[in-house]
């Protein structure tokens, strides 16, 4: 992994890379460090006023509890990224081995399949999120299953084509002809070389799955309060929006468009790492 | 361009396919539904004190007693009739229920993605006649900044902004409450509508309400449009036919917009079937946002409380749609490009 990444990339040339990067690292590091950075108590009314415009002693403002608007950003990372992450590795994991099996057997396991995350892909997958979380009930793990099923088929379809454009190569057949098992040649041979566009579409699936979470939070499908949450927080801003309490919705939105920016950024700047004629072509 | 014979044989494969993916998708959302935990019936009576024998009778009346694969066959068969069954949150058929809000969501839909073409097309081909000068980076910035954009959000911005402070437009609703109570909409397409009634007053309230709902929904998508027209454009600004215009002494528009950017076309049309997807998904948020009174809506209420019917009713009717949708933009894609022949 370290070495994959001093070989290739030349931080310097890659601009959208390292700005990727830097912003979802500043994300990281202050999610972690929370109790330590946040000014006051995420969750507990901590006394004062409420519904307070931004101010020196509260950066952000306070919001309809009384409690401090940037405290409860500062933790509200944390679910943001446990959601987004852990539910893209997952459909990463399951997305790639359905994907490997069926570009790598073919035939009609292969059309069933294709058929299957062709029908989940063209849906829309908020629709779907939004009915299994529903079913599930709202806690963090059945969030994260829910989001994961939504981008198990952009897994499938990445690492389909790839093993269809692979299987029919030399070094594959070579493997063949020394009557290597199908489990070792897709282990050793295939998926090594899908790696590079799975990170690039891994951090694609991770920008879009937070403002999913975020959404699925601001129908009301999300945690349950008081769990400091980006989009349970904007849905009550909305309440007090026509009163004009600006800072309730502004900053959690800004935040999910910064993180959701920094992990698109670096899909991006892979994308450009792995085919450098991509970059003046597309944005 | 296409012989009829063909493009009804292309319709029966394409059909092929359909009826299989909107088979699957219904199959999925009925065990989906059944295998998780959730009772519509508790959630009807309201969950509190309720006699074991009254819950009884209830799941007897919605069928819910017989073993799954029964009710799921008894499902299939009734939605191949056009039954989609009954809702237990509003009690009407399920059907009606959809045709009743599915003209504000569709007119949300065509209005947002309008928006979207007429940014992104735009913003896209100027970005490209000016490769890597200032305007193009600064649209290259906000078609990647756009996929991080949260809709509800950047609608309820909207809202602080041109509805809260400055009061140009309603925050909420497709019409204003005085002018709702003695409205009796046709078409249930209000623009629509107000065009047969002659009513520029009726007619300026509407496109006021939906100025802002459609706005949010078409900037979101409007990124990715603009990317893949500033890169279908930058393919084709190159090639010979775009420079024997140019040397035929054409003007630099008519180069760019009518030789060039025609053939841009082509792959910016086939990519907006699969945006009607996200649009779909973007209606649900932008209708919650603005209380827009559409299909979205109904779906999220009917999730909330248990409505298996209305659920896959929707879900079954959001998916015939979509395929629908992408079945015409195959064609319109076969006008477009005189060599695509089906």
């Amino acid at each position: 992994m370290v070495r994959w990444l001093t070989k290739r990339i030349h931080l310097r040339k890659q601009r959208l890379l390292a700005i990727g990067i830097t912003v979802v690292l500043i994300f990281v590091l202050v999610t972690l460090l929370a109790p330590w950075i946040a000014p006051y108590d995420p969750v507990n009314y901590m006394g004062g006023g409420r519904l307070e415009p931004p101010s020196a002693s509260h950066l952000m403002g306070v919001d309809n509890l009384g409690r401090d608007v940037l405290s409860r950003i500062i933790y509200g990372g944390r679910i943001a990224l446990i959601v987004a992450v852990s539910s893209v590795l997952i459909s990463l994991s399951l997305g790639s081995l359905i994907g490997w099996i069926s570009g790598y057997y073919g035939g009609l396991l292969d059309r069933t399949l294709s058929l299957l995350m062709d029908s989940l892909y063209s849906f829309p997958s908020m629709i779907l999120a939004i009915i299994m979380v529903a079913m599930l009930g709202p806690n963090l793990l059945n969030m994260i299953i829910s989001i994961a099923v939504v981008y198990i088929p952009s897994f499938f379809r990445v690492v389909r084509g790839q093993v269809l454009q692979l299987k029919s190569q030399e070094f594959v057949e070579a493997a063949h002809a020394l009557g290597a098992a199908d489990l070792r040649i897709v282990l050793l041979h295939i998926a090594p070389n899908t790696i590079n566009s799975m990170m690039a579409v891994s951090s694609f699936c991770i920008a879009d799955a937070i403002l999913t979470e975020a959404a699925l939070s601001f129908l009301g499908f999300g945690l349950p309060p008081p769990t400091p949450d980006w989009g349970f927080d904007i849905n009550t801003g909305q309440k007090f929006l026509l009163s004009g309490k600006w800072w309730l919705i502004t900053f959690p939105g800004l935040m999910i468009v910064l993180l959701s920016l920094g992990f698109g950024l670096i899909g991006e700047g892979i994308s450009d790492l792995l085919n450098p004629k991509r970059k003046r072509k597309l944005a | 361009m296409i012989s009829v014979g063909g493009l009804a044989r292309y319709i029966v494969t394409r059909l092929a396919v359909t009826v299989p993916m909107i088979l699957f998708l219904l199959t999925f959302v009925f065990f989906l539904l059944r295998i998780m935990p959730g009772d519509p019936v508790l959630a009807m009576l309201g969950g509190r004190n309720i006699s074991p024998q009254l819950i009884e009778e209830y799941r007897a009346r919605l069928g819910l007693n017989k073993p799954l694969l029964a009710q799921y066959l008894e499902y299939l068969s009734k939605i191949l009739h056009g039954d989609f069954g009954t809702s237990t949150r509003t009690g009407k058929k399920i059907l009606e229920d959809i045709l009743l809000r599915f003209p504000a969501t569709l007119e949300l839909a065509i209005f947002g993605m309008l928006v979207a073409i007429l940014i992104g097309l735009w913003s896209g081909t100027y970005a490209a006649i000016h490769s890597d000068r200032p305007a193009d980076h600064a649209i290259r910035i906000f078609n990647i900044g756009s996929f991080a954009i949260p809709v509800f959000w950047i609608g309820l911005v909207l809202q602080l902004i041109f509805g809260v402070w400055l009061k140009w437009f309603p925050v909420a609703g497709r019409l204003d409450p005085k002018i709702a109570a003695s409205f009796q909409p046709i078409t249930r397409f209000y623009i629509l509508d107000s065009l047969i009634m002659k009513d520029p007053q009726l007619l300026a309230d509407i496109l006021k309400h939906l100025a802002m709902p459609s706005f949010t929904l078409g900037l979101v998508l409007s990124g990715l449009i603009g990317r893949i027209s500033r890169s279908s454009m930058l393919e084709v600004i190159d090639k010979e036919y775009v420079t024997t215009a140019r040397s035929k002494g054409l003007t630099e528009p008519k180069v760019n917009y009518k030789h060039a950017l025609r053939n841009a076309l082509i792959p910016i049309v086939t990519v907006m079937g699969l945006q009607f997807a996200i649009l779909m998904g973007g209606a649900i948020l932008t209708e919650t946002t603005f209380s827009w009174p559409g299909l979205a809506r109904y779906l999220v209420q009917s999730v909330d409380s248990r409505d298996y019917m209305a659920i896959q009713g929707a879900v079954v009717w959001i998916a015939i749609l979509i395929s629908t949708v992408s079945l015409i933009i195959d064609i319109i894609y076969s006008f477009l490009d005189p060599r695509v022949r089906y």
